[in-house]
């Protein structure tokens, strides 16, 4: 099987071309860019660095956040237009699921996490058990402090994977004390492969229905939401 | 047969997820148009955000209604087209990406366009076109003159300064509690008013093509505003219509000048607000007057801009 990997969800932007299991090449960038201009001619390069074109394709993975609403956009534009186009089957993953193979051998949880301003995050816990992930505490955006008061409850030691690690590693030290892992920077950036293995086990998408987990409504949405409601309450 | 040129164009600068097929630059194959007012009429007004969550969730299904409707393989199309800007920055990602996505599988080569180019040439499908021809864009998103003298080349002789004629539409239409769009609330209104009020013209320079609304919509608020103090009730139809023969006055009389001392051979009234009835029957008048050949798309075709 011929998978495409596209992660634009995040600051990285990562392309992956793989056989099966096997990666074959992959793109990978950690910058402040623009991933619209980027991304195409990284597939580009990379399907051609490879020698393989577009038919030979079976599957496309993506990236469908949480993250930059932007950047999953990007990413989940061009995977599903690819898909649509060349009748291909579309996988949309986890962005904190694909971050959380970065604690494949780790024993204990595994807690990856972006921030998403005015002290929330998105994050989600994951837990390797044998060969398999499981996901106890599912994706969503959440006040950091309230993740971390419940990961010291659980009192296991917690591998934090995240992007933006630097900002939180005090508050995350200070709750956590010795159980609290916070690894060396490499490990806090998704590796397109990693998306590719975890799509592996999942069933197709919908191409039209696939659509991002942006995880929080916008703005304007919210302040609607909260109007109907005190309109209704009002009643 | 292999001679006709059939491009596949997508618009996704504001509101509305558009993709069209169109042969030759004047056969109109497939158009169709998501639109989002029903989700941005809870607002008030288009926001950028949710625009852009809606032409991701809508690109697919667009794309692939177009191509059934208009009938064609992809082997005979020969290139893919875009509204690059001016228009919501992350909306019009979402068409851009779309675009290089399809070009890239389908080996087509991709066109950039502006987007007020796709309003201009939408008129095209009317009527070829003649040079030098002036063309006044009216939306949402802009109020411009657009000069131009032969295919393709677009010069900007007069643009607002700050709201667009169709933004100032829906600020009025929101003080008088319409609904979105307030553009074809209003028209409606004003059409069974009477213009009492004197709002102001903005008219800027005396050789300036340049528009400005802010000044006649805080007119119109203020007036509003006052009325509510002193315990009067104004009349709705008769603010509209007053607010419209300002918007009118000033569109259709800098048009026509421009029109007279460029020396144009066509003028052309393209964007949401060219749907206006109260406009497009000022204009028609003006232009028979000085006798100079004016084309307004027919109704369905005013927002429709993927038709480059
Ligand atoms: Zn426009």
């Amino acid at each position: 099987m011929n998978l495409l990997v596209i992660d634009t969800s995040n600051h990285v932007l990562g392309v992956a071309i793989m056989k099966n299991d096997q990666v074959i090449g992959q793109i990978m960038t950690n910058l402040t860019k623009n991933h619209s201009v980027r991304l195409m001619p990284a597939i580009d390069k990379l399907m051609a660095e490879v020698g393989m074109r577009v038919e030979e394709l079976d599957r496309i993975a993506v990236a469908k956040g949480p993250g930059s609403y932007t950047g999953v956009r990007i990413g989940l534009t061009t995977a599903k237009t690819l898909a649509w186009a060349l009748g291909t089957p579309v996988v949309g993953v986890s962005s904190l699921e694909a971050l959380s193979y970065q604690g494949r051998f780790f024993d204990g949880l595994v807690c990856p996490f972006f921030d998403a301003r005015r002290g929330l995050v998105y994050t989600g816990i994951y837990e390797w058990e044998g060969g398999n992930i499981t996901n106890p505490v599912p994706d969503q955006n959440t006040p950091f402090v309230n993740i971390l008061e419940d990961l010291k409850e659980k009192g296991k030691s917690v591998l934090f994977l995240s992007p933006d690690v630097s900002a939180f590693k005090e508050q995350i030290i200070e709750t956590m004390g010795e159980l609290a892992v916070i690894p060396e920077g490499p490990y806090h950036i998704t590796n397109p492969a990693h998306l590719g293995l975890a799509s592996m086990t999942m069933e197709p998408d919908n191409i039209h229905g696939l659509a991002p987990n942006y995880l929080r409504l916008a703005e304007a949405e919210a302040n609607w939401l909260k109007q109907q409601k005190e309109k209704e309450s009002n009643d | 047969m292999k001679n006709d040129k059939i491009i596949l164009g997508i618009e996704t600068s504001c509101d509305e997820t558009a993709v069209a097929l169109v042969k030759n630059g004047t056969e109109i194959l497939s158009d169709v148009v998501a639109s989002q007012i029903e989700s941005h009429k809870r607002f008030g007004g288009v926001v950028p955000e949710i625009a852009s969550r809606h032409h991701v969730e809508q690109m697919t299904m667009v794309l692939e209604e177009a191509i059934e409707e208009a009938k064609v393989e992809w082997e005979d199309i020969d290139a893919i087209a875009v509204t690059e800007g001016p228009g919501l920055v992350g909306a019009l990602l979402v068409g851009v990406n779309t675009a290089k996505a399809l070009a890239f599988a389908k080996q087509k080569p991709l066109v950039g366009v502006q987007h007020i180019a796709g309003h201009i040439y939408a008129n095209r499908f009317e009527r070829e076109f003649e040079f030098p021809l002036l063309a006044l864009i009216v939306s949402g998103g802009h109020t411009e003159l657009v000069l131009m003298k032969e295919h393709g080349d677009f010069k900007l002789i007069g643009e607002t300064l700050d709201d667009a004629a169709g933004e100032a539409y829906d600020k009025v239409a929101r003080m008088l509690d319409l609904p979105y769009p307030g553009g074809p609330e209003i028209d409606r209104l004003a059409a069974l008013g009477e213009e009492t009020i004197d709002f102001p013209r903005a008219w800027l320079s005396e050789d300036s093509y340049d528009f400005s609304f802010s000044g006649l919509k805080s007119a119109v608020i203020n007036k509003i505003h006052n009325a509510k103090q002193r315990g009067e009730t104004l009349k709705k139809e008769d603010i509209a219509a007053s607010f419209q023969a300002s918007v009118i006055e000033v569109l259709t009389t800098k048009t026509l000048r421009a029109a007279k001392e460029k020396n144009v051979k066509q003028v052309i009234v393209a964007g949401g607000v060219a749907a206006n009835r109260g406009l497009r029957a000022e204009m028609q008048t003006q232009f028979e007057r000085a006798e100079i050949p004016l084309l307004i798309p027919p109704l369905s075709l005013c927002s429709g801009t993927a038709l480059i």
